[in-house]
């Protein structure tokens, strides 16, 4: 296969930025698709921008995935803590005294709280993220449930004024029935989602710790005989993506504006694939953190053209999430296989230790 | 008197059923090249990442310019002036050549690219190594990463330079300039510590020579008070009388009018080697030489299917063959032994006797495994007939020293006893007296009927085993060597071009 050049100088790319290209182009062709094949709400700007406006708190939560991932780690505690964290928030929003601010601070702290304690188990004293992580996702759900078992409406006034803030896009828009023009609007969390994504893209590249995570994931022991602290970066990619999970609690709180246990079911696997749709390899080390926001959204978009095909049956859309997962994960394993010389046909030990995974 | 940079007093450290080190103790001095010698699993990479804080010592002491330290990690062995080549490569594929030398050193919290790339790129373009600096790492010959590994260590500023087996994947010109730069920085005053097992090469830059012995110091001597025989002897505990087989191995001839194992007609294969004609007859030993990248593994590859082949008519055993894949040659009765066996060789999780029957069992069919006790008594056969040493059969592989991992390998394809033998650097990385036992094993099978294809970049060695040589350049075969015709001389002025076309 040729080698692709679009990478500065001449350079081949990068794997992240392979993937991310593949995974954009793919995004951008399935819509590109469904806004000629199914036209109405496809052309409708506000629908697009309803792709974020849904899902700001899982772009949140994919991004802290996405920072456990590329070490090769995972998190699946995070749908757990969202929801605990829209409970507890919900219960002090509501109670005597509750306000905003604090209600912030509490949804960072638990989702801190479970990133610390997670993040020393698994970088200390080598616990198996998945075992302790899915330890968490029991007790986050369970605590949760001890707080409050049945789910309350958030009614508190500067909550809901905050829920109210919505940005309108000067010349994006459409017109209504009546004729006006309707400017699209984004919520609040969007707002905050991106500037989370950004964040999160800036470290990546270009702090000496989204480095280290990257290399900690394409071989740990090398990372360590680099000179690289493993531990304690790894330490901190778990606070991190328990802090994020704790913000995307909060935004989840603030679009639906209610807290209950039942909140964000699964939305754990749901950040896994669109980190993995994304280009974050569960290996670890490769990926890039703009692929997975579009991951995020052409999970939501693929839902959206199965309604639009008319099956509406709710399992069509866990059978396309599956069929989507599957068929982006097969695509990079053939590309990637390519890339290598196509090694991927030999016999498991002659292949590169990179293809086996370490 | 020197000053002393390193000491190292009576350091011992234990595995599980090894005594890697016992009381070992080193010094290293400023301005000095000092050599760590010993056979396949004396202890020098374990003395070494001792002192690298990669393993934690069981006893002993560590002094930096004469005062005690502690080293907990490698990051601390940095920032102590200690900077280390390790014998395998560890530096992280997915990052980028410049990344890989930067990385994890200094104080800094952002990533300046631009800057790193640059200093990157003078780095680069000082030692000659044929790499960009954002070219990602992975899609680097194993030679270039080593010579990545080598500039990010030299770069640092350091007191102590470590390199643990550098030269193993290097070719001529790399390690000619690996010896500059060695030389260079010991008029600074630095200390290098230097582990290899091609003799020539201490002798060439080294001042002093500390010699281990199954995890046993046995004495540290300038260069001239010891001559080669007595390293040797020092480094086996055997008496010179028992070394004369060295040269033994070399005065075995073989002829054979035989049939053919294996025939090629206009191969060529998608890694670049041109087409070429190339057989082998049953009991024959052959070799490909050429300068590295001149298409001596390439060919090779091709034949085994590794990397695919674009043209050719094979037949083996007389019949026409269709060889598209490493299976397909396998069921062919052809083995390979890859050069680059870090990469494509080892699974260092599994067991020393999963490893080596991994190729019979594949070849067997994975539906009929072998039972306990056959895969057992393979297992000890080649443990003890390549003298691996091993806490037992069921020890990881990764648990093994760098070159008894290497004769592993060489167990494996070994013991699948096929008609055709590719080795293509089966001595690479193993100590003198196991490569004399390798080249005897060579020429034993051959005796047995066995085809045998040896590969080596040290040609003296080709010269012992092989009795026909294809001599490649810009992969090409320029010529073929028989007979008489078979010196060192000869093949270098082929290699070269030139004379030897005309007096063929
Ligand atoms: N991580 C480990 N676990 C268990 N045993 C080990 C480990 N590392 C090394 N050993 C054992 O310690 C001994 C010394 O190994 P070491 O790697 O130091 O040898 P070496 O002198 O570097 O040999 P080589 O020339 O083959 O590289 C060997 O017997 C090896 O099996
Ligand atoms: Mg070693």
């Amino acid at each position: 296969m040729p080698k692709l050049r679009f990478g500065k100088g001449g350079q081949p790319l990068t794997d992240s930025n392979l993937l991310l290209v593949i995974t954009v182009s793919i995004f951008a062709a399935m819509y590109i698709i469904s806004m000629i094949a199914f036209g109405g709400g496809f052309l409708n700007p506000q629908q697009f921008l309803n792709l974020f406006n849904e899902n700001a708190s899982l772009i949140v939560l994919a991004c802290g995935l996405s920072i456990v991932m590329v070490t090769a780690g995972i998190d699946i505690s995070v749908g757990g803590v969202t929801a605990l964290v829209t409970v507890c928030c919900a219960v002090h929003l509501q109670g005597q005294g509750g306000n905003v601010p604090a209600s912030l601070i509490l949804a960072l702290a638990i989702g801190v709280a479970f990133g610390l304690i997670q993040g020393l188990l698994v970088a200390y004293l080598d616990v198996q993220p998945f075992i302790i992580t899915l330890a968490g996702m029991f007790l986050a759900r369970g605590a949760a449930t001890m707080v409050e078992v049945n789910p309350i409406t958030v009614t508190h006034a500067g909550f809901a004024a905050l829920r109210k803030i919505e940005i309108r896009i000067p010349g994006i828009g459409y017109y209504a029935k009546n004729g006006n023009f309707i400017n699209s609007k984004i919520e609040l969390g969007v707002i905050i989602a991106l500037i989370v994504l950004i964040a999160v893209f800036a470290m990546f590249k270009w702090t000496r710790f989204g480095r280290n995570l990257y290399a900690i994931g394409g071989n740990s022991q090398s990372a360590l005989m680099l000179g690289i602290n493993i531990k304690r970066t790894k330490f901190f990619a778990y606070l991190l993506c328990g802090g994020l999970a704790g913000l995307g609690g909060f935004i989840y709180l603030l679009h639906t504006g209610s807290g209950a246990v039942t909140q964000a079911t699964g939305t754990e696997m749901k950040a896994i694939a669109a980190s993995i749709i994304g280009g974050f390899l569960l290996s670890g080390g490769v990926g890039n953190i703009l692929g997975t926001l579009f991951g995020v959204i052409s999970l939501v978009t693929i839902n959206n053209i199965v309604v639009s095909m008319g099956l509406k049956g709710p399992w069509w859309q866990g059978i396309t999430t599956g069929a989507m997962l599957c068929f982006f994960i097969v695509l990079q394993s053939i590309i990637m296989s390519r890339r290598n010389g196509g090694k991927a046909v030999r016999p498991i030990w002659m292949r590169k230790s990179r293809e086996i995974g370490s | 008197m020197k000053e002393t940079v390193l000491e190292m007093r009576n350091i011992s450290k234990e595995f599980p059923g090894v005594k890697a080190l016992q009381n070992v103790s080193f010094t290293l001095r400023e301005g000095e090249i000092h050599a760590l010698m010993g056979e396949n699993g004396a202890g020098k990479s374990t003395l070494i990442k001792v002192l690298t804080g990669v393993y934690s010592m069981d006893s002993g002491q560590i002094c930096l310019s004469g005062k005690p330290i502690k080293i907990k990690s490698p990051q601390d062995a940095q920032a102590f002036g200690i900077s280390t080549v390790y014998q395998e490569v560890t530096l992280c594929p997915n990052l980028t050549v410049a990344e890989n030398m930067f990385i994890g050193r200094g104080k800094y919290s952002f990533v300046k690219w631009a800057e790193m790339n640059r200093k990157a790129k003078m780095l680069l373009d000082n030692l000659g190594i044929p790499a960009k600096p954002a070219q990602q790492l992975a899609s680097c010959s194993l030679g270039v990463q080593q010579m990545v590994a080598i500039a990010r260590a030299v770069d640092m500023d350091c007191k102590a330079l470590i390199l643990d087996e550098p030269t193993s994947s290097l070719d001529e010109q790399e390690v000619v300039k690996l010896f500059s730069l060695m030389r260079d920085l010991r008029s600074r005053g630095v200390g290098i510590v230097f582990v290899t097992h091609f003799l020539e090469q201490v002798y060439e830059v080294c001042d002093k020579i500390t010699v281990l012995r199954s995890g046993e110091f046995v004495g540290e001597y300038s260069v001239e008070e010891l001559p080669r025989l007595d390293l040797i002897a020092k480094m086996m505990g055997k008496e010179l009388s028992s070394l004369s087989e060295i040269s033994e191995a070399a005065s075995m001839v073989h002829e054979s009018e035989s049939d053919f194992v294996y025939e090629a007609k206009n191969l060529s294969g998608s890694n670049g080697t041109k087409p070429f004609d190339f057989s082998i007859r049953r009991g024959e030993v052959n070799g490909f030489t050429g300068l590295l990248g001149s298409g001596r593994s390439e060919s090779v590859r091709t034949i085994f299917g590794a990397d695919k082949a674009l043209s050719g008519d094979i037949r083996v055993g007389g019949k026409p063959a269709r060889i598209a894949k490493p299976f397909d040659a396998m069921k062919a009765r052809i083995g390979y032994l890859p050069e680059d066996r870090k990469r494509d060789g080892i699974i260092a999780d599994l067991s020393v006797r999963d490893n080596i029957i991994m190729a019979l069992q594949v070849m067997r069919g994975a539906f009929r495994p072998f039972s306990k006790q056959e895969a057992e008594d393979f297992a000890t056969e080649y443990i003890e007939l390549l003298g691996i040493k091993t806490a037992s059969a069921d020890a990881p592989v990764g648990s093994l020293s760098g070159g008894n991992q290497q004769k592993v390998i060489l167990a494996r394809w070994l013991l699948t006893h096929p008609d055709y033998l590719i080795l293509d650097e089966p001595t690479r990385g193993i100590d003198i007296g196991t490569k004399v036992e390798i080249q005897k094993l060579v020429l034993r099978l051959a005796s047995e009927g066995m085809a045998i294809t040896f590969i080596s970049s040290e040609i003296e060695e080709m010269l012992r085993v092989c009795s026909r040589m294809i001599v490649m350049r810009d992969r090409n075969v320029v010529g073929e060597l028989t007979g008489s015709e078979l010196t060192q001389d000869k093949i270098m002025r082929t290699i070269a071009g030139g004379a030897a076309n005309a007096q063929a």
